[in-house]
């Protein structure tokens, strides 16, 4: 959404890209029985930008990520209070059609999860569900494994099961399957925690590419990874957003001492 | 030293003792198959299965018992199948673990534990007389149908738990629903398991007797239709020696009964490895 703005109430105008507000997290609190992962989180996350949750392991990012496109649904005994909104519409409203709530926001698990099916079935999979025909399919398919960078080591032998890829192989292809959803909104967790240096390069340029298009939100495994592709970040500390910001702001000059503590190694 | 030593020999009796067991357990079913085979095989010729039993199973072949055992097994699974499956999918993807989900583990438990003749007197007082079935394949098919669903929800419901929940929530995540997801995530993987619950079904209705007596009868007319009496070739075999109409004619249809069981063994396996193949 590109409009001239008043900037900061300078009297400065410029052609500053707004960027929407793709989706908001307010007064979010996420409970496993009696553990609380998630506290208080009020967090918003905007279209074209990738932004990343990082944070020492439990510190509730996965939850936070999960419950964005309500995969904690399953787990029994979880509760929530606060809402999390998609487009300023509330995900948590009984009137939300679940499933469309996940092909709007699709995700990425931290482990390769192909099903034991073909390489192309496993693309298919999303679009099917929804009834696309054939012919359509073999374009979305092809242009998923594109967008993967996957297409060309695979092109042919999409009828090969998809469990014979390498992990480095498979996570691109649970990247293509979210994509050949279209989504709106594309949520990773640690999407390269099994790859190589040179599927993680091509992962991350990926990831540039498809910002054009899509608001990212990524679990990165490392904090050197963050840096490198992320416009925003936030800093997860037992449950609680200790900080947020520009990611440049965060990775070189944070604020608050514990995400100083954390960037320079002191623990986690 | 001593402890090394008693070690080796720990290991030693360890070994013998199970080599002991796996020869014994192999002795035994090479007894039986030669037994019967030895006595049975002489009778085999092609008519004996072509042409139907003459006067009481003394002359003439086990067409019709062939064709009762056939047609019984067939209706069992045609209706235990979709039952059991249902049920075990039920079971672990519609429910927690609650109330109801225990009651009806606990019946499923209770009635693979009953003996076979307590259903053909269930299904000789529901079925034959007040569903006025009567004697008849319907009869005897739908009894063995309640005989083997236990088996059949119990192994549905092992491939189904052995399912990892990676898979779905993949399938949720990309836009499944529940149904889709059991129906293309989960069923298509817990196939072999099901596949064996339907083996050992088959099995166990082949070599039943007493319940299919009760249900089922022991025509030897050949069937017309679902409401026609039968005699499968288990119940023909027990009647033959039972009776001591011929002990030749009951060693034939006994070595038809195994060899039966292992070609119904053998395409089904190969099946199942096709498969398995086809997927990994």
């Amino acid at each position: 959404m590109g409009c001239s703005t008043d900037i900061f109430g300078t009297g400065l105008k410029g052609d500053l890209v707004v960027q929407e507000k793709k989706m908001m997290v307010q007064d979010f609190s996420f409970y496993y029985d009696s553990f609380q992962a998630l506290k208080n989180i009020n967090l918003d996350f905007r279209s074209n930008e990738i932004f990343t949750l990082f944070g020492p392991a439990r510190s509730g990012k996965t939850t936070l990520l999960k419950s964005l496109n309500r995969l904690t649904d399953f787990i029994y005994g979880a509760r929530h209070s606060g809402t999390i909104l998609l487009d300023g519409k509330d995900i948590y409203d009984p009137k939300w059609n679940l499933t469309q709530l996940r092909r709007r926001v699709g995700i990425v698990f931290d482990l390769p999860t192909p099903l034991p099916m073909s390489i192309f079935d496993n693309v298919a999979y999303g679009p099917k569900l929804s009834g696309k025909t054939k012919t359509s399919l073999k374009n979305m398919v092809e242009k998923a494994l594109r967008s993967a960078v996957l297409w060309e080591e695979v092109k042919d032998r999409l009828n090969t099961s998809a469990l014979r890829l390498s992990g480095g192989q498979q996570q691109r292809l649970c990247i293509a399957r979210v994509l050949a959803l279209e989504p709106e909104v594309l949520l990773l967790d640690e999407p390269c925690s099994g790859l190589d240096p040179i599927s993680t390069t091509s992962i991350e340029e990926t990831l540039v590419q498809l910002k054009k298009e899509y608001t990212i939100i990524l679990v990165p495994h490392n904090i050197q990874q963050a840096s490198r592709v992320a416009d925003r970040a936030g800093f997860f500390l037992n449950g609680e957003l200790v900080e947020v910001g520009p990611a440049y702001q965060i990775f070189t000059g944070p604020k608050d001492r514990r995400t100083e503590d954390y960037i320079t190694g002191r623990f986690g | 030293m001593r402890s090394n030593r008693l070690r080796y020999v720990t290991q030693s009796v360890a070994k013998i003792l199970i080599w002991i067991a796996a020869l014994s357990t192999i002795a035994v079913m090479i007894l039986i198959l030669f037994q019967i085979l030895r006595e049975g095989l002489p009778i085999l010729r092609l008519s004996f299965f072509t042409q139907s039993p003459k006067s009481m199973g003394r002359e003439g072949g086990i067409l019709t018992p062939i064709i009762g055992t056939v047609a019984l097994t067939v209706v069992a699974i045609i209706v235990a199948t979709p039952l059991g499956v249902g049920t075990a999918v039920f079971l672990r993807e519609y429910t927690r673990e609650s109330r109801i989900s225990r009651v009806i583990r606990f019946g499923t438990d209770c009635l693979a534990g009953v003996p076979s003749i307590i259903f053909g007197l269930f299904g000789f007082v529901f079925f034959v007389i007040y569903l006025n079935m009567g004697w008849s394949i319907l009869s005897g098919g739908l009894t063995l149908a309640a005989m083997i669903l236990p088996t059949i929800i119990c192994t549905t419901e092992e491939a189904i738990k052995a399912i990892p929940y990676s898979f779905r929530e993949v399938s949720y995540s990309l836009g499944g629903t529940k149904w889709q997801t059991v129906t293309r995530a989960i069923l298509p993987n817990a196939l072999p398991g099901i596949f064996t619950g339907i083996i050992l079904s088959v099995g166990r209705s082949i070599g039943e007797t007493a319940a299919i007596i009760l249900t089922a009868g022991s025509s030897l007319v050949m069937p017309t239709s679902l409401f026609s009496p039968i005699r499968t070739m288990a119940v023909h075999f027990y009647i033959l020696a039972r009776e001591g109409i011929s002990m030749e004619m009951a060693y034939g249809t006994g070595a038809a009964l195994i060899l039966l069981v292992l070609f119904v063994n053998t395409i089904a396996n190969g099946l199942l490895n096709r498969y398995i193949r086809h997927r990994s």
